[in-house]
């Protein structure tokens, strides 16, 4: 008797325990295949996950083998054509012949690249592996502001369109049997039977008896049908709704570049680097990302992605207008209560004079007290780098900004350079938070 | 409904059991009853209680990942095979068999969902009464594993390992995994009869061990001053030799020994080398057999399908997707061919046996010269049952390969000596030919003979505890370089102490080489503390 049993249903990646494991042992070589794609090939192609080769180190599973040359070996081969025993054939170049073939097909592959597949998660997760959110944001992520009504059971009282009909009735029909309260059928039986016998021309004293009998049984019926209610208020029954709690799951990512002439393409390439790994980032912990890109010359606007990054633009720095511009943006479309706020701005420093004063201000009184957290990058060239890297020195923008890393924790600056400093500075800004940052707060 | 199912092929016998390739259960139940009818009655098969199990092609590519167990122990190397057949799968470099089955009782095996109804016919056939009848009587199998008790000792391993992953942590487990997974070619018992296991005794036994130990566990006992547990050196020389002389050595089972006499190990160590010998041991069989285990799947299968037809139970069309299948399976390219890559089980095995009905039904002269037992005897059904349970590829081979097979495939043997600059072809499939191809056929199908035979010779316990292996260097074939400084460093690993491997020839006695690793710094358990 076979038994036959289906097990389609049953849950799948029952080897998922052992890919972990895998990727755990090989975290070292995955890790450094990313990076590496990720400095060649640019952010928003890789994050796809996909395919990727790590060397096979550390990921060998040895074993005592026999050499595949040496030694005297006899084979036995199917498919002789044209051989009688002595013919010779020489053996090819570099050692024996048949032993090898096989040997190479058995365990070639895999031994120098292996190749396989992430998933986006997974590759993410590698990604950025000793990346947090900083502290500030990881407690207001908790933070549970938003409600949302639930189902909850059922209830006595309530509103109307609440009414759930369903145990209404099966409650009234319940109250209904256990009362014995007549159906209609019952009443028209008897009501029936009743005109029956009055429309009788004759009656007999039976008959009499007879129709006594059923008015006075139609007349304790219908008693029965008006006392006992069809429905009453005892069977109503309403579906409960419960205010419970969710937490925000939704951000809002600002983009903040300065486009005017002094930024070439290559700046804007680096800013766009740095707004892709932090978009990257947020998406990992959010349901919802939106973003929203403002370019600023010495008037701000709100645009879309491709004009954002590429149409070329000429006039002064005014970059108080675009933090106005955010400011508008977020009052009209995102409010602090129900959206996760980030911010990151891109520039090259210059500033028309007195404007910085004006940044300060807006920043303070207004975007800072709302933002989880407000990322300023510079981007210098080579040369400037040198200059302002070691020192707090910088441009115009960097010194006022300097004033408020003292009082906003949310708030942090780097300088970039070149391509290959944009991770790190990125991982600077996200890395886990030290225990002097702690300290601090 | 099984009773109905069964009573129906024989009321309407020529009614076909299915049409069309959508399978459901209903029809795999009428289907398999045709079969059982086939195989028990017809070909006297004796098979254990079949478990059938459909799943998708995820759950496959897992079963083949956990090298086709249903349970096991979860380690990295399973999800790399994982990545690698997936990769291999989705590329469609390689498809994926039809079903996995387990030497088990009840005997389980899995189909694929993807199966059309033909192909869920075949591999009924193929499977659950094939390799079912193979399992459940080859001597190997008999005396080497534990049917009924498989399943019930992976999921103890299983749960173990779980266990000490989560006391001792990912790593430590890894690390002995590794080591044990490296050695376990190596560490099967050939020639003894290992005891049966008694698996939940041994369970219960180690569940015992630790409970006592968690109960009599005193702090105390730690702060006193440590160095006289690590002092058999003081021993005297007379209980040395007879130590020694305990150890049996040479040892051929490295993780046995390693086991029981590692200076090194924790005792949940040890129950994990335990763990992956007894796998490594109850899979030893089937590296045996594999030629014959398939050979007498697919005979099996070619047999019951064409009776299927014969009776009317099947319709043409199902024939010929079956037949079609069998061609593929059973295909094997000369040497030449870019195809080739080695002898095809499949193909060997149902050729050798399809032989085996004919020398029995249909004898030529040759035949009566070289198989006088059989030829002519004329119950075909019982020569080949007797071979299924008492032969294995090499045995077989060397008993059964006959001069017309050996022609038909055309089989000529190579030699190829390392001082020559040229490969002989020293026998072919003629009259002074055949007994040579055959033996050195059969040689080929020799496991013991064609991994590295490495054994235990010696443990210097009175000095530096250094552990000596040697490999009995056979027709001079040494070990690949690849791998082989990484797998005694495993086993220093294991041992705690310095490694030595030694190839010694096997006809001069002369050491070919000699491999030593020094002792590990800081040797055993206080390396890891």
């Amino acid at each position: 008797m076979p038994f036959l049993i289906d097990r389609r249903l049953n849950p799948k990646d029952k080897s998922l325990g052992n890919r972990q494991r895998f990727l755990r042992r090989a975290r070292a070589q995955i890790k450094e295949a990313i990076d590496k794609s990720i400095n060649g090939r640019g952010v928003a192609d890789a994050s796809n996950g996909g395919k990727i080769s790590i060397s096979s180190k550390g990921i060998r599973e040895p074993r005592f083998r026999h050499a595949s040359t040496g030694g005297d070996r006899q084979r036995v081969l199917p498919g002789n054509k044209e051989f009688v025993p002595g013919d010779q054939i020489a053996k090819p170049q570099g050692g024996a012949g048949e032993g090898r073939d096989k040997e190479a097909s058995d365990h070639g592959e895999g031994q120098d690249d292996f190749v396989f597949s992430l998933s986006r998660e997974e590759f993410l997760d590698i990604f950025f592996d000793d990346l947090e959110l900083p502290d500030l944001v990881k407690t207001s992520l908790k933070e549970i502001k938003a409600v949302k009504m639930h189902r909850a059971g059922h209830t006595s009282s309530g509103t109307p369109t609440n009414l759930s009909v369903l145990r209404t009735m099966r409650n009234s029909m319940g109250r209904r049997m256990a009362l014995k309260r007549p159906v209609h059928d019952q009443i028209e039986a008897v009501r029936q039977e009743l005109d029956a016998l009055e429309a009788e021309g004759e009656r007999d004293a039976r008959m009499l008896q007879r129709l006594a009998q059923l008015r006075i049984e139609l007349q304790q019926l219908e008693r029965r049908q008006r006392v006992v209610a069809y429905i009453d208020p005892v069977d109503l029954r309403y579906k409960r709704f419960e205010p419970k709690p969710e937490p925000r799951t939704k951000a809002v990512m600002f983009c903040l570049m300065d486009v005017s002439g002094s930024m070439g393409q290559h700046e804007k390439d680096l800013a766009k680097r740095f707004f892709i790994l932090l978009h990257l980032f947020l998406q990992r912990r959010y349901e919802k990302v939106d973003i929203v890109f403002i370019r600023h010359t010495h008037q701000a606007e709100e645009v879309d992605e491709q004009t954002f990054f590429y149409s070329a633009e000429t006039g002064g720095t005014v970059v108080s207008t675009a933090l106005e511009e955010m400011q508008k943006v977020l009052q009209a479309r995102y409010s602090p209560a129900d959206w996760n706020i980030y911010a990151a701005q891109a520039s090259d420093g210059d500033n028309f004079t007195d404007d910085t004063a004006r940044c300060l201000e807006i920043l303070q009184n207004d975007l800072l007290p709302v933002c989880q957290y407000y990322a300023y990058v510079e981007i210098l060239d080579e040369g400037e780098y040198q200059l302002f890297n070691n020192s707090n020195n910088g441009k115009d923008l960097w010194r006022g900004y300097q004033t408020l890393l003292e009082t906003w924790q949310n708030f942090s600056m780097k300088h970039i350079a070149k391509r290959s400093d944009i991770y790190p500075v990125f991982r600077e800004l996200f890395g886990k938070q030290d225990a002097a940052a702690q300290g601090g707060r | 409904m099984a009773v109905k199912a069964q009573s129906q092929p024989t009321k309407s016998r020529n009614r076909p059991l299915f049409e069309g390739s959508d399978w459901d259960f209903r029809t795999m139940q009428r289907t398999y009853d045709a079969i059982r009818e086939i195989a028990l009655e017809d070909l006297g098969l004796d098979v254990y209680a079949n478990q059938i199990e459909i799943i998708s092609s995820e759950q496959m590519l897992d079963a083949y990942c956990s090298i086709g167990m249903p349970l096991m122990y979860q380690h990295w190397s399973f999800g790399k095979r994982f990545a690698v057949e997936e990769e291999m799968y989705r590329k469609g470099h390689m498809g994926l068999a039809y079903e996995i089955v387990i030497n088990s009782s009840p005997c389980i095996s899995y189909y694929m969902e993807e199966n059309t109804m033909a192909i869920q016919a075949l591999v009924i056939a193929h499977a659950a009464f094939g390799h079912n009848h193979f399992f459940k009587n080859n001597y190997l199998f008999q005396q080497w594993t534990d049917a009924e008790g498989i399943l019930d000792y992976l999921n103890f391993a299983k749960r173990y390992i779980a266990r000490c992953e989560e006391r001792h942590g990912l790593s430590a487990v890894e690390e002995i995994l590794d080591a044990a997974h490296a050695l376990m070619d190596q560490s099967v018992f050939r020639y003894r009869r290992h005891p049966k296991p008694n698996l939940r005794l041994q369970e219960e036994r180690e569940r015992e061990r630790r409970e006592f130990h968690e109960r009599h566990y005193n702090d105390l006992w730690r702060t006193l001053p440590k160095g006289k547990s690590a002092a058999p050196s003081e021993v005297s020389d007379v209980e040395l030799l007879a130590r020694k002389k305990r150890l049996k050595l040479p040892e051929e089972n490295l993780l046995y020994f390693i086991e029981k006499i590692s200076p090194s190990l924790d005792p949940w160590q040890r129950e994990i080398l335990r763990i992956v010998r007894n796998i490594a041991q109850y899979f030893y069989p089937q590296k045996q057999t594999k030629m014959m285990n398939e050979g007498c799947a697919t005979f099996v299968h070619h047999y019951i399908v064409n009776r299927l037809y014969d009776d009317g139970l099947i319709t043409e069309g199902t024939l010929l997707e079956i037949l079609h299948n069998h061609s593929n399976v059973v295909f094997q390219p000369g040497f030449d061919d870019p195809r080739f890559s080695g002898i095809n089980p499949y193909a060997l095995g149902f050729a050798m046996m399809q032989d085996i009905r004919r020398i029995v039904t249909e004898p030529t002269a040759e035949d009566r010269d070289w198989f006088p037992a059989i030829a002519g005897t004329g119950d075909w059904r019982a020569v080949l049952r007797d071979a299924w349970a008492n032969y294995r590829d090499e045995s077989f081979i060397r008993q059964f390969l006959s001069p017309r097979l050996m022609r038909e495939m055309k089989l000529f043997k190579l030699t190829d000596k390392s001082e020559d600059s040229h490969v002989t072809i020293s026998d072919i499939h003629d009259e002074r030919g055949y007994r040579k191809v055959r033996d050195a056929l059969a040689d080929s199908y020799d496991v013991a003979g064609n991994e590295p035979d490495i054994q235990i010779v010696d443990v210097d316990l009175k000095g530096d505890r250094e552990l000596v292996l040697q490999q009995t260097v056979r027709h001079g074939i040494q070990l690949a370089e690849q791998g082989r400084d990484d797998v005694l460093d495993y086993i220093r690993r294991l041992w705690g102490y310095a490694v030595r491997l030694q190839g010694v020839d096997e006809k001069t006695g002369e050491t070919v080489y000699e491999n030593r690793l020094p002792a590990p710094d800081k040797p055993g358990k206080d390396r890891d503390s």
